[in-house]
């Protein structure tokens, strides 16, 4: 790998070098993305090493706000495209790799041995046999617990649902909340889904009912349900949890308000926010529960793609294969506080994502993506929908259940 | 042949000034009413028989079309979610009238001479010039569990708070009561000015007659306000049923799509993160504007009456 970047920056060089002679031309790259400030600052400096190795890009970067991008990638890709694109990885791109609005890049792949470096996340960027960009993050979810809320309620951490469930009538006593959650954003509630799914009927299953493979009335599903509601029926979730950003519910946490929250690692970036630090924060992989089963994780790639409409494609691929490569992979994950796709780069030394690595590198059933990207968007919806319900109604279940059955069947047609 | 060419180029002219000066009145309206009329065209009838086209389709704004007939109609009318926004549409139109008395009231209060009143006026008008997102926000935090005030006050009365935005029993009626806010502002604006070109001598008439309090509003005030009364509802109508941007600030349709209202439901279908069915968009479209052609045509059909009357 380490080969392979410097011939690209010696190739670059030399390019450069003739283009400077021939005429110095300047050749732009449009790159639309949707970045957190430190992120952002993250890629910034990663495209000032990329325009100092290619003096003759340059790279324009124009930042979105996360849910603005969402809506507005429709309309730039089909009218006025960029060069480069951030989006995500799995079925999430499927309908614009589908209608031909993102470019094959398996020449960027093969002609950089990405196949080996990036193999973890190959499954997710292939559809039809064919790579469709660069995955250059992805974190960990898992459950973040007060420990300050764990010594007041007076009890271990758990390594069995049981002694999680029994936890929690602890916490309740204590008037702490055993789970809290934020699902006004109704994803945070599909991170509780899948760790049930995962976790009740293995990775395999859950990818089947993602892909609607199976029935949502299966009894598979029902048990799953009946897993969960032996956290909702009691009430160990916060309360009025609907009405909760994801945020708000991260400061019930920090105030040792909850003790556990299901979230992804981009979360503890809020938390330390908030005044917790290493000592008081903890994190654990979600407890087993049918016994046996291959361990599943959760962890969502983040992506770069070259649009179909991209005007400097070979510059974009020459981005790319940048992107992938380990050194800036490392550089970029340590400022994200994430985990790097390639296998050659380093692990930050957070204990966080030193956690997180090892947690996802033990994972013998498989990495999900998350409900809202395994699934077509159209289910994720009614889904996320259903589990919101669920956790406030769970007496509701049968009939939440017949109704994601009936989408189901209108869905994948 | 100089002279018949002369002849001929002098009668047409004369022909066309002729044409103009024949038709001068019936054709100069037209003339001043073409940009407008092509204006609406483009940009008001084009996109609503492109909408109803396009609920006959099937497609997700990037690919290919798929021709489905009425099938987008047929699930629509067995969708679950379509009935709980056209059941919150119907709850919207009819407490959003409040708003109407409700500004006639806060008016009459206002129409006082005293000093400093125009502050008093601006204070109660405020609302109204705030964006519905900020409106929206305030709420928001104002129903907010664990700390906002509405939530606290009832948790200090009854001893539990209740989460409005997050039940299912109370999400719409929270939101309305939103909207009245500006709205009630808004219609108060309407019957100030309503309330300023009130004749004097009918009221002074009155008066000797022995009118007051009640019979006064209801026998003399109320009658003159007919127009501005009339302004009012159909503001208000429209004001309901295009309720669109608080339900998005306030729960995005949530919890578990209880407040959606067509329009957003509308929204979430076609162009939400989650969505893109534009064929089943335009369907739910079709329908909004169904039930909003009801109302605008009866609203121009009691004016053009009125018209003539007069």
């Amino acid at each position: 790998m380490k080969h392979s970047f410097k011939t690209t920056l010696l190739c670059s060089a030399a390019i450069a070098l003739m283009a400077t002679q021939a005429m110095a031309e300047q050749r732009t790259l449009k790159y639309y993305a949707d970045f957190d400030p430190a992120p952002l600052a993250a890629f910034e400096a990663v495209i000032a090493e990329f325009e100092a190795a290619n003096p003759d890009i340059d790279v324009v970067l124009q930042n979105f706000d996360h849910e603005g991008y969402k809506t507005s990638i429709r309309n730039f890709l089909s009218a006025d495209s960029p060069d480069l694109a951030n989006w995500y990885a799995g079925n999430r791109m499927a309908p614009f790799v589908n209608s031909g609005q993102f470019q094959d890049v398996s020449d960027v792949w093969t002609d950089n041995n990405l196949g080996e470096s990036l193999a973890s996340a190959k499954g997710s960027m292939t559809i039809d046999g064919k790579q469709w960009g660069i995955p250059y993050t992805y974190y960990q979810w898992g459950i973040y617990y007060n420990k300050d809320a764990y010594k007041q309620a007076g009890v271990e951490v758990p390594t069995t649902w049981a002694e999680f469930i029994d936890n929690c009538a602890k916490f309740k006593e204590a008037g702490i909340d055993c789970v809290t959650t934020g699902t006004k954003a109704l994803w945070p509630g599909a991170g509780i889904f899948d760790y049930m799914n995962l976790r009740t009927n293995g990775y395999d299953f859950h990818m089947e009912l993602t892909a609607g493979k199976v029935a949502w009335t299966d009894d598979r599903v029902k048990n799953t349900f009946a897993e969960w509601a032996k956290l909702v029926e009691p009430g160990y979730l916060t309360a009025n949890h609907a009405a909760l950003e994801w945020q708000d519910a991260a400061s019930l946490l920090v105030q040792g308000k909850a003790a556990n929250y299901v979230m992804g690692n981009f979360a503890v970036a809020v938390f330390k926010d908030g005044g917790m630090t290493n000592d008081t924060l903890g994190f654990m992989t979600f407890p087993e529960i049918t016994p046996g089963i291959p361990r599943g994780e959760e962890a969502p790639t983040d992506t770069i793609h070259i649009p179909a409409g991209a005007k400097n494609v070979d510059d974009a691929k020459k981005f790319l294969a940048f992107i992938a490569t380990a050194d800036v992979q490392t550089k970029l994950n340590e400022a994200l506080g994430q985990l790097p796709i390639n296998n050659q780069s380093k692990v930050g030394d957070d204990p966080f994502l030193q956690a997180g690595f090892e947690m996802l590198s033990t994972a013998d059933g498989g990495i999900a993506q998350f409900f809202d990207r395994d699934a077509p968007a159209e289910m994720a919806k009614m889904g996320m929908e259903g589990f919101q319900e669920f956790m406030v109604k769970p007496e509701n279940v049968d009939k939440i259940l017949e109704r994601l059955e009936k989408a189901r069947q209108r869905i994948y047609k | 042949m100089t002279g018949s060419a002369t002849a001929t180029s002098a009668g047409t002219q004369g022909d066309t000034r002729g044409y103009w000066k024949k038709n001068q009145r019936s054709l100069a309206p037209w003339i001043f009413l073409a940009p407008g009329i092509a204006m609406f065209t483009l940009y008001v009838i084009y996109p609503i028989i492109a909408s109803m086209w396009l609920s006959f389709y099937d497609w997700d704004g990037l690919g290919t079309k798929t021709w489905l007939g009425f099938e987008n109609y047929i699930e629509l009318f067995d969708d679950d979610a379509f009935y709980t926004s056209l059941y919150n549409n119907i709850i919207w139109l009819v407490l959003y009238m409040l708003a109407v008395p409700a500004g006639l009231f806060v008016a009459l209060f206002l129409n006082q001479t005293v000093t400093g009143i125009r502050i008093y006026k601006s204070l109660f008008f405020f609302p109204f010039v705030i964006s519905q997102v900020v409106v929206g926000l305030i709420f928001s935090w104002f129903y907010a569990p664990n700390f906002g005030l509405f939530y606290n006050l009832i948790e200090w009365v009854t001893g539990t708070g209740v989460a409005v935005l997050a039940d299912d029993r109370y999400v719409t009626y929270g939101i309305i009561a939103a909207g009245l806010w500006p709205q009630i502002a808004y219609c108060m604006i309407l019957y100030l000015t309503g309330l300023n070109n009130v004749a004097p001598d009918q009221v002074e008439a009155a008066r000797l007659d022995g009118a007051r309090g009640w019979k006064m509003l209801w026998h003399v005030i109320l009658p003159q306000l007919r127009p501005a009364t009339f302004i009012a509802v159909v503001v208000t109508v429209i004001g309901a049923l295009r309720s669109f941007d608080l339900v998005s600030i306030m729960t995005d349709g949530g919890p578990y799509g209880s407040s959606r209202v067509l329009s957003f439901y509308m929204y979430e279908q076609a162009l939400s993160e989650y969505g893109y069915r534009m064929g089943y968009g335009a369907a739910i479209a079709v329908i909004l504007f169904a039930i909003m052609m009801i109302f605008i045509s009866g609203f121009i059909w009691k004016m053009v009456r009125d018209e003539r009357g007069v």
